[in-house]
C-alpha cells in the first residue's frame, strides 16, 4: 500500500484544549510535535464549553477563604469518592497556575469589580461587597457542587476564547496541525505504541504518523447516546484506538453524566451558569421543587442530583407535556434583560435562534441529556496510559481520573489545560529519555489492514446492513437502558440487545462508492468500535451493584464503599468476542479524605469495614 | 398540512474521476423547528449516504456549516427552515477549497491566516508561575471578548468582494482580529509593526467597505466599526511612515 509517512516527536490525537496544552508543552521544550483532529482544531467540541473553569484564585467576594484544598474536597466529594486522591491533589493546586498562564497567552478573564455587587442565588437578589485590593484581579461565578464561588469564565464564551488563546499559541510556535485527519488505529509492537494509521477526511487516503510519544486527547463519547449535548463529532474514536489494542484498558466506562438543561429538541446545552446566576427550575405549575427536595442547595446541588431529582419530578407527573416528551422549565427571567443579554448571552442567543424563544419573558423547555464522559484511556498521574509504552491520554478522553463517578462543572475545561500543563511536562520528561525505534514495517501492516477493512465495506463483503440504521438502534438502547436510572433488568436487556447489534455492525456494506470524503464510510468505519465501547458502558453499569455519582441503581440504592470503592478495567482483547474483560483496581491508592457524606444527593453508605453480608 | 421543501443541492466528488459539478435536488417534509443541521443529516440518512457537508456543534459556535443558503452565505445549524421558501438551494463557501458537495477546507485557510497576520500576543514577559495576575480593568476584558466572539466560519470571507478576487486578501475576519490584538495590553507590538501586517492592499487598504461582512456575520460582530477604526488609525499611521519612513522602500504603496 503506496501512503504518506509523518515523522515527529509528539503525536497528538486530538486537537481540542487538552491535546493543543500537551503540544504546547512539547514545542516549547523543543520538540516536534503535530496535532490530529476530525475538525479545524478550533471547531473542537472545546469551543462549545459556555460557563467556565474552576481554579481556588478566591478574588471575588463569595470566593474569599477558597484555597487549593477547599477544591480538592469539593472535587473528592463530587466525585463520590470515585476519583484518584492523587490527581484530584495535583488538579486543584496547579489550577490556579494554569489560568494565569491562561491569562499571559491573552485570555480575556472577567475580572473583579471593586465595590458593590448585586447577584442572585437560588432566586434571591443579594448584594456583596468586591474588595478594593482585588479589583482587576481574575473574578468567578457559581457552578454546582462547589463550596465557593471558582469558577472563572469569559462571559459565555469562556471554552471558545481559551481555545483560540490556545491555538493562537500553538500558531506562534509553528506546531504542525493536520485537521480533518482521523486517526483509526495505533501503530505498537504489543509494548510500545510509536503512533498510528489515519485517514484524511479531505481525500479518504491512508497515511502514516510515526512518533516517539502519541496522546489521545479525543473527548468524550457522548454520541453513543441518542439525547447529548456533545458536538457530533464525539464518537468516542480515540477510545476505540486504545481499546483495540487489547492491551489499554477503558477506565469507568460506566461513569457517563447526564445535564439538567439541554434544551428540548435539540439538546443544546443551556450552560450551569444560568442556575449559578440564581436561574430557577419549574415544573409543570410554575412552582420550584429543587427547593423542596435539596433544601440546601435547591438548583445548585451536582449535576447528577439536579438531574435525578428532575427526572423523578417528571415520572411524578410534574412534567410538562409536548411533542417531544415531557419537560421541565428553566426560569431566569427575574435576573433581568441586562444581565441576560450580557452576561448569559450566548443562551440569550441560543433560545431565540434555535428555540424561538426569548428568555427575557419566556421558560426555557429543558430536560437532561448525556453531557460527560467521566471514563476513558486509564493513565496513571503522568497520563501514560496502562499497558504501552509512549501511549498517553488527556482530557475528557483520559481517565487520569479526577472526577471519579460525577465531575463538577467547571473541572473539565480546567482539566484540559491543568492536566494538560501537568501530563506535557512529563511527556517532555519521557522524550527526553526516548530511545524509541520508529518501525515502518508496523505501520504497513496496519495500512493493509485498513485497507482491506475499507475495500470489504466498499464491495460489501460481509454483509448489506446500513450503518445509520445500527448507529440508531445502538443509540436508543443507551438511552433507554442506560441512562440515569439504571437497573439490573434494563441493563442485561441493553447488553443483550447490543450484542445483537455488534454482530450486524460486523455486516455493514456501504450504499454509496467510498471513494474521497465519503462520510457513510467513515461511520462505518468505526460503527463496530463504537458498539464495543456502548458494550462496555452497560456492561459495567451492570456488573457495578451499588449507586455512586452519576451511576444510580434502583436495585441497589446505597453507595457501597465495602465491595465497590474500586475502578472498573475493562480490555477488549479478542475483537471476535463480544463482551469486554472486566478487572477492578481501588480508586486511589492514596487517601487524603475517606469517604464520607457528600453534604447534598442520597446519603445512604455501606462503609468500608462493614462487615460482608453473605 | 407541512410543506414539502424542495432542496436543490450543489454537489461533485473532486477526488472521483467520474463526478461532475452538478445540482441534487431532494424532497423533505418539513417539520417543526426544522433546522437545515436535521434536514441534511435527514437527507444522508434516508436518501444519499454520500452528501458531503460539514456539522461540529450544532448550536452556531464552532463556524464548521457555513454554506450559501438561497444566496447568502449563513450558519446552516443556525437556519430554521420556516425562514426559508419552499424551494432552498445550497452551494458551498467560495473562496475557499472545495472538499466535496457542500464541504469546503476552511480550515487551512484560517490557519495560513492567521500565521501571516500573527495572530497572537506578542510580548518578551515569561510566564511567572508563582506571581498572581496582572490586572485588568473588566470593561477591557469585555471589550476584548466582543472582538473575541469571531468563529471564524468564513461567512464574512465568502461575502466579500475583494476576497473573492484576490487570494491574498486577508478577509474582515483577520482585520477584526488585529483590532482585537491592538486592543489588548498585553500585546507589546507597536503601531508601525501593526501596519506592516495589514496597512496593505492585502489587508485594510484592499476593503472596498462595501460591508457585506458585516451583514452576513453569524456573530453580529461590528466589522463596519472595526474597519473603519482600522482603517483610520493605518492610514494615520501610513503617513507617518512618509514622513518619517522607518525603512526605506517599504510601505511604497501609499
Ligand atoms: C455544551 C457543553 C458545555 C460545556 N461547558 C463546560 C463548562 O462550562 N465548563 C467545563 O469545565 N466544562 C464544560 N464542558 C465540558 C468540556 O467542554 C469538555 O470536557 C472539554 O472541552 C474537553 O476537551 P478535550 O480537549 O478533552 O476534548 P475536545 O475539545 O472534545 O477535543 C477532542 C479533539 O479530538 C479530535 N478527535 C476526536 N477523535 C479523533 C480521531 N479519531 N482522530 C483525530 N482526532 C480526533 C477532535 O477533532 C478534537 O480536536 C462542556 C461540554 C459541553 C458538551
Ligand atoms: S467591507 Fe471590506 S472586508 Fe467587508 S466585504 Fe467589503 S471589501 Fe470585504
Ligand atoms: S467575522 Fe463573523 S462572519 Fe467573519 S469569520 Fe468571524 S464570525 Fe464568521
Ligand atoms: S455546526 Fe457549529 S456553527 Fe454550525
Amino acid at each position: 500500500m503506496e501512503h504518506e509517512t509523518f515523522y515527529t516527536d509528539l503525536l497528538c490525537v486530538g486537537a481540542g484544549l487538552a491535546g493543543e496544552r500537551v503540544a504546547i508543552a512539547a514545542a516549547s521544550a523543543g520538540f516536534d510535535a503535530i496535532l490530529l483532529s476530525l475538525v479545524p482544531a478550533r471547531r473542537s467540541h472545546s469551543c462549545a464549553a459556555e460557563g467556565g473553569m474552576q481554579a481556588a484564585l478566591g478574588n471575588c467576594a463569595m470566593g474569599e477563604g477558597d484555597s487549593p484544598d477547599v477544591h480538592f474536597a469539593d472535587t473528592v466529594k463530587g466525585s463520590d469518592w470515585g476519583c484518584d486522591q492523587e490527581c484530584a491533589r495535583i488538579f486543584a493546586d496547579t489550577a490556579p497556575v494554569a489560568v494565569r498562564e491562561a491569562a499571559n497567552w491573552g485570555m480575556p478573564w472577567n475580572r473583579v469589580v471593586a465595590g458593590k455587587a448585586k447577584y442572585w442565588k437560588g432566586g434571591e437578589e443579594f448584594e456583596a461587597e468586591e474588595k478594593k485590593d482585588k479589583h482587576g484581579l481574575i473574578t468567578a461565578r457559581a457552578f454546582g457542587g462547589t463550596a465557593k464561588w471558582r469558577t472563572c469564565y469569559t462571559a459565555d464564551g469562556t471554552g471558545h476564547t481559551l481555545l483560540y488563546t490556545l491555538d493562537n499559541k500553538v500558531t506562534q510556535l509553528g506546531v504542525r496541525v493536520h485537521d480533518r485527519v482521523e486517526a483509526v488505529s495505533l501503530i505498537h509492537d504489543g509494548e510500545n505504541c510509536t503512533g498510528c494509521v489515519a485517514r484524511d477526511l479531505k481525500t479518504g487516503k491512508l497515511r502514516v504518523y510515526l512518533a516517539k510519544a502519541t496522546l489521545i486527547a479525543t473527548g468524550g463519547y457522548g454520541r453513543l447516546y441518542s439525547e447529548t449535548t456533545n458536538t457530533v463529532i464525539n464518537d468516542g474514536g480515540g477510545h476505540i484506538i486504545a481499546l483495540d489494542t487489547g492491551l489499554v484498558p477503558f477506565g469507568n466506562p460506566e461513569a457517563v453524566q447526564f445535564h439538567p438543561t439541554g434544551v428540548v429538541p435539540t439538546n443544546i446545552l443551556v450552560t450551569e451558569g444560568c442556575r449559578g446566576d440564581g436561574g430557577t427550575l419549574l415544573d409543570v405549575d410554575e412552582k420550584r421543587f429543587m427547593n423542596i427536595y435539596e433544601p440546601a442547595k435547591a438548583e445548585l446541588a451536582s449535576r447528577d442530583v439536579v438531574s435525578r431529582w428532575m427526572m423523578y419530578h417528571i415520572a411524578q407527573g410534574k412534567g410538562v407535556p409536548s411533542p417531544y416528551g415531557d419537560h421541565l422549565w428553566l426560569d431566569i427571567r427575574h435576573l433581568g434583560a441586562k444581565h441576560i443579554t450580557t452576561k448569559l448571552r450566548e443562551v440569550y442567543d441560543l433560545c431565540r435562534h434555535f428555540l424561538g424563544v426569548n428568555p427575557i419573558n419566556q421558560l426555557i423547555p429543558v430536560r437532561p441529556a448525556q453531557h460527560y464522559s467521566m471514563g476513558g484511556v486509564r493513565t496513571n498521574s503522568n497520563g501514560a496510559a496502562y499497558g504501552l509504552k509512549g501511549l498517553f491520554s488527556c482530557g475528557e478522553s483520559a481517565c487520569w481520573d479526577m472526577h471519579g463517578f460525577n465531575r463538577l462543572g467547571g473541572n473539565s475545561l480546567a482539566e484540559t489545560i491543568v492536566a494538560g500543563r501537568h501530563v506535557g511536562l512529563k511527556v517532555v520528561e519521557f522524550l527526553e529519555g526516548a530511545e524509541v525505534i520508529l518501525k515502518s514495517s508496523l505501520a504497513d501492516q496496519g495500512v493493509a489492514a485498513m485497507a482491506k477493512r475499507i475495500d470489504r465495506l466498499v464491495n460489501r463483503t460481509d454483509g448489506t446492513e446500513n450503518v445509520y440504521a445500527i448507529k440508531d438502534a445502538m443509540q436508543l438502547v443507551m438511552m433507554e437502558k442506560v441512562g440515569i436510572f439504571r437497573n439490573g433488568t434494563d441493563l442485561q436487556a441493553a447488553v443483550d440487545t447490543l450484542r445483537e447489534i455488534y454482530v450486524k455492525a460486523k455486516k455493514i456494506g456501504l450504499r454509496s462508492s467510498g471513494i474521497g470524503a465519503n462520510p457513510e464510510l467513515a461511520l462505518a468505519l468505526k460503527m463496530p468500535g463504537m458498539v464495543r465501547l456502548a458494550i462496555c458502558v452497560a456492561y459495567g453499569a451492570l456488573m457495578r451493584t451499588e449507586s455512586r455519582g452519576c451511576h444510580a441503581r434502583d436495585d441497589y440504592q446505597a453507595r457501597n464503599d465495602r465491595d465497590w470503592l474500586n475502578r472498573t478495567l475493562a480490555y477488549w482483547r479478542d475483537l471476535d468476542a463480544d463482551l469486554p474483560d472486566l478487572q477492578y483496581e481501588p480508586s486511589t491508592k492514596v487517601m487524603y479524605m475517606p469517604p464520607g457524606d457528600r453534604g447534598y444527593g442520597k446519603t445512604e453508605i455501606i462503609p468500608m469495614d462493614a462487615p460482608k453480608e453473605d | 398540512m407541512s410543506r414539502q421543501l424542495k432542496f436543490n443541492i450543489f454537489r461533485f466528488n473532486p477526488e472521483d474521476p467520474s463526478s461532475e459539478p452538478h445540482t441534487d435536488t431532494f424532497m423533505l417534509e418539513e417539520t417543526p423547528s426544522l433546522t437545515l443541521f436535521i434536514a441534511l443529516n435527514k437527507i444522508r440518512e434516508e436518501q444519499d449516504p454520500s452528501l458531503m457537508f460539514d456539522f461540529a456543534c450544532r448550536m452556531a459556535i464552532c463556524g464548521s456549516c457555513g454554506m450559501v443558503i438561497n444566496g447568502r452565505p449563513g450558519l446552516a445549524c443556525k437556519t430554521l427552515t420556516v425562514e426559508l421558501p419552499e424551494e432552498i438551494t445550497l452551494m458551498p463557501l467560495p473562496v475557499f477549497k472545495l472538499v466535496g458537495d457542500l464541504s469546503v477546507d476552511t480550515g487551512t485557510w484560517f490557519r495560513a491566516t492567521n500565521t501571516k497576520i500573527e495572530s497572537w500576543i506578542h510580548t518578551d514577559q515569561e510566564f511567572d508561575p508563582e506571581a498572581i495576575e496582572e490586572r485588568m480593568e473588566n470593561d477591557l476584558a469585555n471589550s476584548i471578548f466582543e472582538l473575541e466572539r469571531c468563529i471564524e466560519c468564513g461567512c464574512c470571507v465568502a461575502s466579500c468582494g475583494t476576497a473573492n478576487m484576490r487570494e491574498d486578501f486577508v478577509g474582515a475576519f483577520a482585520l477584526n482580529r488585529i483590532s482585537r490584538f491592538i486592543m489588548d495590553p498585553r500585546d507589546k507590538r507597536t503601531d508601525p509593526e501593526y501596519f506592516d501586517v495589514v496597512g496593505t492592499d492585502q489587508g485594510i487598504f484592499g476593503c472596498m467597505g462595501l460591508l457585506a461582512c458585516e451583514d452576513v456575520c453569524p456573530r453580529e460582530i461590528p466589522l463596519q466599526d472595526q474597519l473603519g477604526i482600522l482603517r483610520r488609525k493605518m492610514a494615520f499611521q501610513g503617513l507617518k511612515n512618509i514622513f518619517k519612513p522607518k525603512e526605506k522602500g517599504r510601505h511604497r504603496r501609499f
